[in-house]
């Protein structure tokens, strides 16, 4: 299967690392992959902010550039969310909506990708490291993507997977809300950091690079072990892209 | 509180972020509320499971809610033809002043020396505790949390656990206080101290004032829920029973009631169902031997008819107060219940006020939310909550746009539509970060204040892929 | 449109007509369906698909509702034999801390009132006129007051009382609860005031569900139910403090059914 890939301005532009393990994951399980220059931002930002006319814009071009490609994949639940659920909201009515419906058919999540998609839940990857999962909403709700990403990691080699007790709780970062609301965002990522964290894990895996921007940020910050480290985030298919040694 | 609506622009935002910063400093407060709800979580949870489909189930019960909401021009006349034919008096109120004008008038008709009044969100909302003292009246909350806030003099900081974040210390300080009674650690002597002392308040009453959870209309009977026994006693020995309800509350058949009562009571607040649930069609029959002479209906709109005008989110009009939004709601959670300044708290509160009191003020609820939807997960008549913040921060975008704001999201398309200048602007936002990081650059400087901020890399993913000879298109 | 109806309603227009013409032009526009999320057509399946009765569209004529007496197999069981109802229920009553006390017969009946009378010391216990009822007050060693007597209704006497004897419509398995009227439990306030609260009632009074005890009642009052129907469900309780479970907040602190035959 030719996958195009879709590669969120925020992985293109802060975490290329994660773009380039998942074309090297989906790669090594034999399909090739395509990158297509034109794609920037799925138009998110201005979306959840309410300037819908904006995103529109963006949206349409969005579609454009992934015009009749076989698979879109996304290592970012929040951004692929925008794309399956919300263009067809945001494009409801209008001479593009049919084109954003079939987009979403034609767009997934990465980990989703492999298991349901590709029907693979082992990848052959090493990884000798407890982790634990950190869900984000988008990916969680929108999308209903729980049991895949676990599946995957539960098949790595020498990989220990555990869970937090608040699994299901948002780690606060949630776009411009950040930053509008910033106590309440550090709250958040209080709760479920130090959630994560109180897991003694090596690493919180996630598959939305903008979760890890925010755990990690409060974590680095902020954390205080008793045994001295703080964990950190990693995205799934840097995970995944991990070769048995 | 009303008066406040007409303070300077944006108040009820500043409040709010005031409020909320104070609010999440104080960890102890936060760890209590996190704490009280333990064992609601745990008590929901295996309350679920009892249901052989949690998710058919509450497709039926929207579905009950919907078909409703959306006949209401049907099924409210008929309701109101079956209230009246049972004996009952039903009176329409177009906005909150309208219903406490009725309510003063009944209660000056009846000639009350003393009311009281069983938990009811409405009567919060059109601040009738507060006409009723004015006018010289007396009245008693006698739901244990509604009276703990009204000896405290602060609205409900829940509206279904109103005073969740009071501790008993502090209870027994305030009953010691009020009441003169000893101190006491005993969640359980509280209880009792309370039961005591609203007994004889109970049989003294000439009037009491409850609110309503549904209102059938095949039958004409009003439905309400409780736990304590408060609202059955209040409808049972005044003279005069007036229950006040919004105009949504409607529910065509009597039958709707075996879905919807079991699921208000596990999704808020983790029973198989609520302790009391009674229908009252009218007051006293003849043969009957108690209950009371009158009965007075209060129906509502208060800006209802404009939720409902709105049929994107006509659903919010569904919701059956049961609270369970809130308690999962990482906001609620985190900045208080207090901190919203509505009657009412969480997500569903922050997709209906902008309607009962206007977009402008009120659209910063719709905007501190991550849109993480923990609520729609939870809403046994599945409202779209959190979508319905998006819409709410689309409309207000759309009337009452903030001009630097728009501004702003004018230049992100110009640039989110060229690739080279998205290209350009990245490289340039990389390769300055170091530097910025020590600027008071607005945002920016808002994140950096708690939290770190990772070192941007060298070459984005394009420039990546493009050296490495892949580029297709 | 709002700014159209006050400018009629300004006009004298009542609150009535107001907030019904209000209404009716909200309506004009149709609402989607709910997003369900399992309710999709099936053949199988006696739930009807909420998809049938028109399009999102429909607006308000052909909406699909379910049938009154749909078996609603996805709320929690209430069983469908005797025995399996009669063991949800007391599984029910249990977990909400009410008490079930099974006898054979009224006179059974009468010996376990009177014990209850006797250890607990009761002064007065308060009752009403019912087959079911006046049997169990036949030997009590205390004073007793009917309710529904000659006098009229006095509520600081039954505010006395120590305990309250009632009939009662129903019993629903499913929940745990029991249904009382104001025809069939002695008005409002004796199921609710005194601080213990007595419930006698034969096994045929159990039903299986909410929803087939709402039916009974319906067709019972026919037209004319009344004017107070209430599922009790456990002792009164509330969590008001800490969230932790008090019983007895303002109503009964004990629940005791006594079941016959
Ligand atoms: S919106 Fe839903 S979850 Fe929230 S209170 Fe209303 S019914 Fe309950």
């Amino acid at each position: 299967m030719k996958i195009s890939l879709f590669i969120p301005c925020f992985v293109d532009q802060m975490t290329p690392q994660v773009g380039v393990a998942v074309a090297q994951v989906l790669e090594r399980l034999g399909h090739a992959c395509e990158f297509r220059s034109g794609q920037t931002c799925c138009g998110q930002p201005s979306f959840n902010a309410g300037y819908w006319d904006e995103a529109r814009e963006v949206a349409i071009r969005a579609i454009g550039v992934f015009d009749g490609a076989e698979a879109v994949v996304g290592p970012s639940g929040s951004c692929v969310a925008m794309m399956r659920v919300f263009y067809p909201e945001l494009l409801k009515d209008t001479p593009h909506e049919t084109a954003a419906l079939d987009l979403a058919a034609r767009t997934f999540e990465f980990g989703e990708f492999l298991v349901k998609k590709l029907g693979v839940t082992d990848v052959g990857a090493r990884f000798p490291h407890r982790v634990t999962y950190h869900d984000g909403c988008h990916g969680l709700r929108e999308l209903r993507v729980k049991d895949e990403p676990r599946q995957l990691l539960r098949a790595v080699r020498d990989l220990e997977l555990v869970e937090c007790d608040e699994a299901e709780s948002c780690c606060g970062f949630g776009g411009l809300f950040s930053v509008k609301f910033p106590m309440i965002s550090t709250a958040m990522a209080e709760v479920k950091g130090g959630s994560l964290a109180r897991t003694q894990c090596d690493y919180i895996v996630s598959s939305d690079p903008t979760c890890q921007l925010q755990l990690d940020g409060w974590l680095q910050r902020n954390w205080r072990s008793p045994t001295g480290t703080i964990p950190r985030t990693i995205h799934l298919a840097e995970v995944l892209a991990g070769a048995p040694l | 509180m009303i008066a406040q609506d007409a303070q300077s622009p944006q108040w009820a935002k500043k409040k709010f972020l005031h409020d909320a910063k104070v609010h999440v400093q104080d960890t102890g407060h936060r760890t209590f509320v996190q704490k009280a709800l333990g064992g609601y979580f745990l008590s929901r949870d295996a309350q679920k499971a009892r249901y052989r489909d949690w998710e058919q189930a509450r497709d039926a019960a929207s579905l009950a809610k919907w078909s409703a909401v959306n006949r209401l021009d049907e099924l409210l006349p008929l309701f109101v033809a079956n209230f009246e034919a049972n004996g009952g008096q039903v009176h329409w109120a177009r906005d909150a002043e309208e219903a406490r004008r009725i309510i003063l008038d009944l209660v000056r008709e009846a000639k009350a020396k003393a009311i009281i009044k069983s938990k009811c969100m409405t009567s919060e909302e059109i601040h009738l505790n507060a006409a009723l003292e004015k006018d010289g009246y007396g009245v008693i909350e006698s739901d244990l949390g509604e009276f703990i806030q009204q000896l405290r003099g602060e609205p409900p900081y829940h509206f279904v656990f109103p005073c969740m974040h009071v501790r008993r210390e502090e209870i027994s300080e305030l009953f010691g206080k009020f009441l003169g009674t000893p101190p006491t650690n005993s969640p359980e002597e509280l209880t009792m101290i309370a039961r005591r002392h609203m007994r004889q308040l109970y049989v003294d009453a000439d009037v009491g004032i409850t609110g309503a959870n549904f209102l059938v209309a095949e039958t004409g009977q009003i439905s309400i829920t409780e736990n304590e026994g408060n609202a059955r006693l209040t409808a049972a020995l005044p003279r005069v029973h007036i229950s006040l309800s919004g105009i949504e509350k409607v529910v065509e058949h009597l039958d709707d009631l075996a879905v919807l009562l079991p699921m208000l009571a596990t999704a808020g607040a983790g029973q198989q169902m609520t302790c009391y649930n009674t229908l009252y069609s009218g007051p006293r029959r003849d043969g009957e031997c108690d209950g009371p002479d009158e009965m007075h209906l209060v129906l509502l709109d208060n800006s209802r008819t404009a939720i409902l005008a709105d049929p994107e989110q006509r659903d919010s009009l569904h919701c059956i107060r049961c609270g369970a939004c809130l308690n999962v709601c990482p906001i609620f959670k985190n900045v208080g219940g207090f901190t919203y300044g509505t009657t009412y708290q969480g997500p569903i509160g922050s997709v209906i006020t902008p309607h009962l009191r206007g977009l402008s003020d009120w659209n910063h609820l719709s905007a501190a939310s991550s849109l993480c939807g923990a609520c729609s997960d939870v809403c046994p008549v599945r409202i779209d909550i959190h979508h319905h913040l998006l819409h709410n921060r689309r409309n207000a975008a759309r009337t009452v746009p903030n001009r630097w704001e728009k501004f702003g999201h004018q230049i992100f398309v110009i640039v989110a539509s060229r690739p080279w200048l998205f290209a350009a602007g990245g490289a340039i936002f990389r390769h300055t970060l170091g530097m910025l990081k020590r600027l008071p650059v607005p945002l920016l400087r808002d994140w950096l204040a708690t939290r770190a901020l990772p070192a941007a890399p060298r070459k984005s993913f394009r420039q990546q892929w493009r050296q490495a000879g892949k580029d297709s298109l | 449109m709002k700014a159209a109806v006050d400018t009629i309603a300004a006009g004298g227009m009542s609150a009535r007509d107001t907030i019904l013409l209000r209404v009716r032009e909200a309506l004009r526009l149709p609402a989607p369906m709910p997003h369900f999320k399992s309710l999709v057509p099936s053949g199988g399946s006696d739930i009807p698909s909420p998809h049938a009765g028109g399009s999102s569209s429909a607006g308000h004529a052909g909406l699909a509702i379910l049938p009154l007496d749909v078996a609603r197999p996805w709320l929690p069981d209430g069983g469908d034999t005797p025995e399996s109802q009669l063991a949800i229920l007391a599984n029910n009553l249990e977990k909400l801390r009410a008490q079930m006390h099974r006898v054979a017969d009224l006179s059974a009946a009468a010996d376990f009132v009177l014990s209850l009378a006797r250890t607990r010391d009761w002064h007065r216990v308060a009752y009403h006129g019912h087959a079911l009822v006046e049997p169990l007050l036949a030997g009590v060693p205390c004073a007793t007051y009917r309710v529904d007597g000659a006098d009229a209704f006095d509520k600081s006497a039954l505010e006395h009382c120590d305990a309250g004897i009632t009939a009662c419509d129903a019993i629903v398995a499913q929940t745990g609860s029991i249904l009382v009227s104001s025809a069939t439990s002695g008005g409002r306030a004796l199921s609710i005031l005194p601080h213990v609260h007595i419930v006698v009632a034969t096994l045929d009074q159990i039903v299986s569900t909410l929803g087939d005890a709402l039916h009974a009642a319906k067709h019972r009052g026919a037209g004319r139910m009344p004017s107070m129907l209430s599922f009790i469900t456990g002792p009164s309780r509330t969590g008001d403090i800490e969230r932790i479970l008090v019983l007895g907040a303002h109503g009964p602190k004990e629940l005791i059914l006594i079941l016959v035959g």
